[in-house]
């Protein structure tokens, strides 16, 4: 190939340069990637909580967690959440970062604040917006019930208190933190299309709605399979404001995956079955990732 | 009828009062808390009144200071994000000119290896990893919460693709010149490919600043607790309450430094976090 390879490969000796220079990387991955999955996998075969002296050792129980937890309400109700939290907090992320996009990819004066005014919950740290957040969901002169009674909300005041409430609170703050990052992505994808198509577009006559939805959004389908891809792996991985706004509750309807794995190991310290949730949780990702990448070969990518 | 003049200017008009209703919208969180940070606590917020108060005071942020170590929190949080940037910008830039630069056996098989750690996200290691750590006997230290970021498939791969845009002439006149490794890499693979590595150190910054589950399971005191886990203490303790402009006071301090130099270098921040979705 090149020179460079040419003249490493003259010597004799084989060359153990490429191996060192990696090594620190591949170390980390051994250690914190794969061997830990390869530990949950074997764990999750093993009965073993830390509360309790007489299981303290791990015991061997084949599929018994799995078995569990597959039984158990409180996963089904788990399961239960995280889908409405994903197939909630996805979609509405997407739709509104394809909008902020298409206003702030406009030529305006101060276009430039209403673009800083969307992406920085990015830069924030989660459990801080959180914090702020739960001012605005306080009941009575919390600003988010204001705001809402403006259109003429007169329902439930305490949203975090309320089992019917809690989870689509948490979505909320989640779908304000995640719409302004998924915009830069629509907004690179915006100013690389060729601008003649919207030109051409006009000329038709083409309404600007029209514009957007059969010229711009199909033009952008790359895009949106790769932020769609950006944003489910979020929604399962970040629980941060749970643990500020909701701690789960109240009475577990707020609780999604990672929460409830990080309950079951930290609070009920059953190593077992949180690494059963592990191995769920990793075949989750998994899937997400490899399916990203099988969808994005087929396109082309 | 109206004129298609006309039309273009209301369709401009409804979209920039658009934009700014939502974007005044989203940024209410922030203008809230900065500005009821500076609001006397002596005067408690009600119905109607949650912005300004009769005075600005600075004493939420003093009393925040007094109530919490927040001092300490700063500097465990500085330690945790200078390890893992220094660390990380040694490590892809090595694993990236490998993969880049050099041919070895096993290349593909171990860089797609290395890819792993981008399809399995740390989050999800959490309980076996927690168990690698105490193994090592890391627990409750900085060290502790840095140590698993040292590697990363990400900037690994982004430094790869950095150093093959590198011209292949340069880099053979180089080897002509007989330069070593490390100077083909300081001198004809580095200065071009220094944009991509602060990309990659502004959302590695971003990222571990703001970190939350990974630290608050493997720290227990002060001495490695960073600055979002302090927070979350902070908001817990008995005494705090509803006391917003104590809370706001809390969280700005918790923000301010990252969001300073954001509001500094804001492309340099948004090509950054564009880089860091790439994958």
């Amino acid at each position: 190939m090149s020179v460079a390879t040419r003249s490493v490969s003259r010597r004799k000796a084989p060359n153990w340069l490429p191996y060192l220079l990696i090594s620190p990387t591949l170390i980390i991955v051994l250690v914190f990637t794969a061997w830990p999955t390869v530990q949950a996998i074997y764990m999750s075969f093993f009965r073993q909580y830390l509360n309790i002296a007489k299981f303290r050792t791990p015991t061997f129980i084949g599929l018994r967690n799995y078995k569990e937890l597959f039984t158990s309400p409180d996963f089904l109700q788990v399961l239960k959440n995280t889908t409405i939290y994903v197939l909630g907090t996805v979609p509405a992320s997407i739709v509104l970062a394809f909008l902020f996009a298409l206003l702030v990819n406009r030529a305006v004066k101060g276009i430039g604040l209403a673009r800083l005014g969307f992406f920085y919950p990015t830069i924030l740290p989660m459990v801080s917006a959180a914090t702020i957040w739960m001012f605005f969901f306080t009941p009575d002169y919390g600003l988010f019930n204001t705001f809402l009674e403006t259109f003429g909300y007169h329902g439930p005041e305490n949203w975090l208190g309320n089992p019917h409430l809690a989870l689509l609170a948490v979505m909320i703050v989640a779908i304000w933190k995640n719409a302004g990052y998924l915009m830069i992505f629509y907004l690179a994808g915006l100013q690389n299309l060729p601008e003649d198509v919207f030109e051409a577009a006009s000329l038709d006559g083409a309404s600007w709605w029209t514009q957007l939805w059969k010229i711009a959004f199909p033009l952008l389908r790359r895009t949106t399979l790769f932020v769609s891809t950006i944003a489910i792996i979020d929604a399962f991985q970040v629980v941060d404001h749970i643990f500020v706004m909701t701690q789960g509750g109240p009475s577990g309807a707020s609780t999604v995956l990672l929460y409830y794995l990080w309950q079951v190991r930290f609070e009920d310290l059953n190593v077992g079955l949180a690494s059963a949730l592990t191995v769920v949780l990793i075949i989750i990702m998994l899937s997400i990732t490899v399916t990203n990448f099988v969808l994005s070969e087929r396109e082309g990518a | 009828m109206i004129s298609a003049k006309l039309r273009k200017r209301l369709t401009a008009v409804f979209l920039n009062l658009l934009t700014a209703l939502l974007a005044l919208g989203w940024a209410s969180i922030i203008i809230w808390a900065i500005v009821v940070s500076f609001r006397p606590s002596s005067e408690p917020l009600g119905r109607g009144d949650v912005w300004f108060g009769h005075t600005l005071t600075f004493a939420n942020y003093l009393k925040a200071w007094s109530l919490a170590p927040f001092g300490i929190y700063y500097r465990n949080t500085i330690i945790i994000v200078g390890m893992i940037l220094i660390a990380q910008l040694i490590t892809i830039t090595l694993a990236g000119f490998a993969f880049a630069h050099q041919e070895f056996w096993g290349k593909k098989g171990i860089f797609f290896f290395i890819l792993l750690q981008l399809m399995i996200p740390a989050a999800a290691l959490l309980v076996p990893n927690f168990a690698t750590i105490r193994k090592l006997g890391l627990f409750d230290t900085t060290l502790a919460v840095a140590l698993p970021y040292f590697g990363s498939a990400f900037g690994t791969f982004l430094m790869r693709q950095a150093f093959l845009e590198v011209p292949r002439d340069l880099v053979d006149a180089g080897i002509m010149d007989g330069c070593s490794w490390w100077q083909l890499l300081w001198h004809i693979y580095l200065p071009p490919s220094v944009p991509t590595l602060v990309a990659f150190a502004l959302s590695s910054i971003t990222w571990h600043w703001n970190e939350f589950l990974w630290p608050l399971v493997v720290t227990l005191t002060n001495r490695s607790r960073p600055l979002t886990i302090g927070l979350v203490r902070f908001t817990q303790l008995g005494e705090i309450g509803a006391r917003w402009p104590l809370l706001a006071a809390a969280t700005i301090t918790v923000i301010a430094p990252l969001f300073l130099l954001f509001l500094v270098f804001q492309r340099q921040f948004i090509r950054s976090f564009l880089h860091s979705g790439l994958k």
